[in-house]
C-alpha cells in the first residue's frame, strides 16, 4: 500500500521525524537515526568552536546531507528576529535548503512556545521563501492562521518538550486534523511507543521527537520501538478502529452449536 | 587587524584579511558553515571578494545536534 508523507511537494516513507540532540555520540546518534528509519532529521545552528582540532569529526560526517533531509531548527530561540536570523544561515550553510523548522520559546523553564513571536517569524520566513514546518502549541486558532500564513505543515505539541507526558489533550489535536489542510506533525511530549501510536491514530500525519528515543535506557532499541509505534498507529488511523461500546450482546465465538 | 568573532575579540597580524583569508587562519577550510558579517550574511562564494575590516563582528556557524 503506497501511502507516502507529502511536505512541501516532497514525499517521504517514513511518518517519524527524529531529533538529533542528547545523544551519547554520534555513532549513537547514527545508529539510532538507522533504527528509526527517519528521513527527516532535524539539527540545530551554532556557533562553530573555533579552535576545535581540524580533524575532529562533525555530526554531518555521520549524517551526510546527501543521504536525510535536514530540517535545521530555531531550537532556544526566544524572538522572530533570531529564529528568522538562525535560518538565513541554515539556508546558506546547507546550500539554499528551504525546509525548516521554526520554534520560538517563550519561556526556559518550560519551553513552551511564543505563539505571537511565532507567527510573527512565520510570517517574514514564508515571504523569505522558506517551507516552514512550525512548532506550536495546541491552539486550534493558532494552528489554522499558521496553516493560512502558508505554513507546509503545523507541529503543535502533544505535551511540553522533553517532559514525555504523553497525549495530553487529543481533543484539541483531534480539532487541528480535523480542520487542516496542510499535514499536522505532534512535535514533542511524546514518551514511549503507546503514545506515537496514539498521536497516529488520532490522524497526525507524523511525529517528530527526540527525546524519547535520546533519553531511553537504550535509545536503538526504542528507536526501533517508535518506528513500529508510528506505522502500527498510521494502519490503525488507515483501518478505522471498532467503535466504542460500554458492553456487548454480540460474543465473537458463535451462540449456535453449545454444547448443553 | 581586530575582530570580534562569535562574541569574543580576536587579533590577527595581517592587516587586510578576506573572509577566505580568516576561514584559512581558524583552520575551517572545507568545514561546512555560514558566516555572517556585521549582521549580513556573506555567502560562501564571496568569501574570496569580501574583506574584512578592523572590528568586524563575525558569526561562524554550524549545524549541530538538536530537537
Amino acid at each position: 500500500m503506497s501511502d507516502l508523507l507529502k511536505i512541501a511537494d516532497k514525499t517521504y516513507q517514513s511518518r517519524l521525524l527524529v531529533g538529533t540532540g542528547k545523544y551519547k555520540d554520534f555513532a549513537e546518534t547514527r545508529a539510532a537515526i538507522d533504527a528509526s528509519g527517519a528521513e527527516i532529521i532535524t539539527v540545530a545552528i551554532r556557533r562553530t568552536n573555533i579552535g576545535q582540532t581540524a580533524g575532529e569529526p562533525s555530526l554531518l560526517d555521520f549524517l551526510p546531507p546527501e543521504e536525510f533531509t535536514y530540517l535545521p531548527n530555531t531550537a532556544g530561540c526566544y524572538s522572530a528576529d533570531d529564529a528568522v536570523r538562525t535560518l538565513r544561515l541554515a539556508r546558506e550553510l546547507l546550500d539554499g535548503h528551504k525546509l525548516v523548522k521554526l520554534e520560538v520559546l517563550g519561556d526556559p523553564n518550560t519551553l513552551y512556545p511564543n505563539m505571537i513571536e511565532t507567527i510573527a517569524a512565520a510570517k517574514t520566513l514564508v515571504k523569505d521563501g522558506f517551507d516552514v514546518m512550525v512548532y506550536c502549541s495546541d491552539d486550534p486558532i493558532i494552528a489554522k492562521q499558521l496553516e493560512e500564513i502558508g505554513c507546509v505543515a503545523v507541529m503543535p505539541l502533544a505535551s511540553l518538550i522533553g517532559s514525555g507526558m504523553g497525549i495530553l489533550n487529543p481533543w484539541n489535536l483531534g480539532i487541528i486534523i480535523e480542520n487542516a489542510k496542510v499535514p499536522v506533525l505532534v512535535d514533542a511530549g511524546v514518551g514511549t511507543a503507546s503514545d506515537a501510536a496514539i498521536a497516529m491514530e488520532l490522524g497526525c500525519q507524523g511525529i517528530l521527537m527526540n527525546t524519547a528515543i535520546a533519553a531511553a535506557g537504550n535509545p536503538i532499541l526504542m528507536a526501533g520501538a517508535m518506528k513500529k509505534a508510528v506505522e502500527a498507529g498510521r494502519e490503525a488511523y488507515l483501518a478505522g478502529r471498532m467503535p466504542r461500546k460500554l458492553y456487548s450482546a454480540s460474543p465473537s465465538s458463535p451462540t449456535a452449536g453449545l454444547i448443553t | 587587524m581586530q575582530l570580534n568573532i562569535n562574541g569574543k575579540p580576536r587579533s590577527f597580524e595581517p592587516a587586510n584579511l578576506t573572509v577566505a583569508d580568516l576561514v584559512q587562519h581558524l583552520e575551517l577550510v572545507g568545514k561546512r558553515l555560514a558566516i555572517e558579517r556585521n549582521g549580513e550574511i556573506v555567502p560562501r562564494s564571496q568569501f574570496d571578494s569580501t574583506q574584512l575590516a578592523d572590528g568586524d563582528k563575525l558569526e561562524i556557524v554550524g549545524a549541530v545536534g538538536g530537537g
